[in-house]
């Protein structure tokens, strides 16, 4: 009965700011996103070193955040999705 | 008469409103299909899209509708005797909100999840949106101002208010950080917070504070409305998760713990209704019962903004399409129950009737929540045995919360307009996060200072926001309407309360306006015109609306 409890105050909780949460979110993603992908769109990035390991991994977020940012395709030479 | 009479009453005009009249529309009139896809399971997402329990939607949906207003109405609409209010609150309640809800829910899940807004346009028209726009954008305006005087009010008359109410902003950030931070388990959280909450409406009433009368040469009302301000724009640039979320999840289980308390309450103590049931001697000032009752209580009887929720977010949450009536009809018999526990409050909560003029032979408008929480807590310590100022500390706290949160969206919701106006017309300094807040505070002081928020006015306002909320209803009953003519179904159970709605709210502006003339308030005079013109704007736009939908169902 307290698990029943716990999982309708979580909903009571979560439902209606699912959407703004998500939000604010991407947000801090897509700037995110910036910081890593920034040397190859020409701005100077002082951690370069790590955050071009981290590409591979966002790779799968790339489209949708080029996309996001107005840009019809990818902005990158040699790093193509669509 | 003993309170429980019209409590019994009222619950049993609300059970048969949701057993008969809604079923009615559910079946006859909306022809809900629980076959039908919604928004919800169609566009799913996760995110704005979930299908949810009926029971959490309309708990979502009740407590974000239920705020300061059903409280603050009928406390200033009894002044003309119980009886007008409660008749207004329980047949607006069944005959006018019910449909008025439940049938915004119902559109707006027929159209993809469109917000009342969207579907002005694409059900009726371009030139009904921009009416639409005009309207909502007078409310917002209003709103913050309106509940920005009425927490500044309640601060002075309830002093103990004070402690708890900024506590609550404190308990809300822990909340949320402990919660999006820490993963702590949201079961524990909410019993230590809503246990810290109670802890400090003790604290407040152990410790009440006050501010100097005058500082600045601003009176202790002006003083908190400027203070008030100064939270509402930086909680409006604060990240959701960690103020307005938390703090809506506490006010929404403070809003059930309260209401349970007070009907408890009444039930064991069957107090007895001190007030007449028509008050043959109103104050002087009082404007006349008809028009001005139905805009003084809007909420709690038919108001426009359920229609922005229920087509903002519930109708992108709803699982399937027959749970539009429990979800829309009931979250407004919700807030009719609310309107309902005001009513008995603010007139059966006094020992003698000379006690219960003091509060109405004033002028008018009276402060609708210092009398709620005045009679609420007599109640209280007559039925479950709570200390009279402890109650009314809680119960003040309760309505300041309603008002408080309503205001912290109101002020954000406002920045993102100016927002938006900045990028249409291209004034870069305006889409800048703390320029457009301090635009947004700055006219909404304006406005409460112009409306009397200096000490002087007091609610004064409060009327024209009611018919501004109730031009809203009208908008929506409009958007209804069409879309049922279109559909070729029987529309004479949204148009008899939209014909309502304009035959009122047109002579109360009147009145008003008569009234702000005489008084030499001429920054009132220019907003009363304003919302007068958007009222036969509703009413020219209804006309040839209907028309020419008329034409199209016949020709198609």
């Amino acid at each position: 009965m307290l698990a029943g409890l716990a999982d309708f105050l979580r909903e009571f909780y979560a439902a209606p700011f699912r959407g703004a949460v998500a939000r604010a979110k991407r947000q801090e993603d897509d700037l995110f996103m910036l910081l890593v992908f920034s040397e190859m769109v020409g701005v100077p990035n002082p951690a370069s070193y790590f955050t071009l390991e981290l590409q591979p991994l966002l790779y799968e977020d790339f489209h949708e955040w080029h996309k996001r940012m107005g840009m019809e395709h990818s902005p990158l030479e040699g790093f193509h999705c669509c | 008469m003993n309170a429980i009479v019209l409590l019994v009453i009222g619950f049993l005009a609300f059970s048969l409103g949701y057993a008969f009249y809604s079923k009615f529309l559910a079946g006859q009139i909306f022809k809900l299909d629980p076959d039908f896809e919604t928004p919800a399971h169609e566009f799913e997402d996760g995110v704005d899209y979930v299908p949810t329990r009926k029971i959490i939607l309309w708990g979502h949906h009740f407590a974000a509708v239920a705020g300061a207003a059903p409280i603050v109405g009928p406390g200033i609409a009894v002044v003309w005797g119980w009886l007008p209010a409660f008749l207004w609150v329980t047949l607006g309640t069944v005959f006018f909100a019910g449909i008025h809800d439940f049938g915004a829910l119902w559109a707006s899940v027929r159209n993809r999840g469109l917000s009342v807004g969207a579907l002005t346009e694409s059900i009726v028209g371009k030139r009904a949106r921009a009416v639409f726009m005009i309207v909502i954008f007078l409310l917002l305006l209003m709103v913050n101002a309106v509940f920005a005087i009425i927490i500044a009010g309640e601060h002075i008359a309830v002093p103990s208010s004070v402690i708890p109410t900024w506590a609550v902003i404190a308990v809300a950030m822990a909340v949320g950080y402990l919660i999006y931070k820490k993963g702590m388990s949201l079961l524990w959280v909410t019993v230590i917070g809503v246990s810290v909450l109670y802890g400090a409406i003790w604290l407040g009433d152990v410790y009440p504070l006050s501010l100097p009368e005058t500082m600045f040469g601003l009176g202790a009302p002006a003083q908190w409305v400027v203070i008030l301000f100064v939270y509402a724009g930086i909680a409006s640039v604060l990240p959701v998760w960690l103020l307005l979320q938390p703090r809506d999840y506490i006010n929404g289980i403070q809003l059930f713990i309260g209401l349970a308390l007070l009907y408890a309450a009444v039930i064991l103590a069957a107090p007895t209704i001190i007030a007449p049931a028509i008050n043959t001697n109103p104050p002087a000032n009082a404007p006349p019962l008809v028009p001005l009752l139905f805009v003084t209580i809007a909420c709690g009887a038919i108001s426009g903004f359920h229609g922005l929720v229920a087509s903002g977010t519930t109708s992108k949450q709803l699982d399937k399409e027959p749970d539009a009536r429990q979800v829309g009809y009931l979250g407004s018999v919700g807030e009719g129950t609310l309107a309902l526990a005001a009513i008995i409050a603010c007139t059966a909560g006094f020992a003698t009737l000379p006690e219960w003029e003091s509060y109405y032979s004033g002028s008018f408008p009276a402060d609708g929540l210092t009398v709620w929480a005045r009679g609420g807590a007599n109640i209280m310590e007559q039925g479950i045995g709570l200390p009279a100022g402890l109650a009314e500390t809680l119960l003040a706290v309760m309505g300041i919360l309603f008002a408080a949160t309503t205001m912290d969206a109101g002020v954000r919701l406002q920045r993102f307009i100016i927002q938006e106006f900045g990028n249409i017309y291209q004034i870069p300094a305006l889409t800048g996060r703390w320029v457009s807040t301090l635009v947004a505070v700055g006219t909404c002081l304006l406005l409460a200072f112009g409306a009397g928020g200096g000490g002087s006015g007091g609610l004064i306002i409060w009327p024209l926001f009611g018919t501004t909320n109730q031009l809203l209803a009208g908008l929506t009953l409009m958007v209804i309407t069409v879309y049922l003519i279109k559909l070729k179904r029987p529309i004479i159970y949204t148009v008899i309360p939209l014909t309502f709605l304009l035959a009122m709210t047109v002579p109360a502006l009147l009145i008003q306006l008569a009234g702000f003339y005489r008084g030499g308030q001429y920054f009132l005079v220019g907003l009363d015109l304003l919302i007068l013109g958007a009222s036969i704007l509703v009413a020219l736009e209804a006309v040839s609306a209907f028309g020419r939908a008329r034409k199209e169902a016949a020709g198609g």
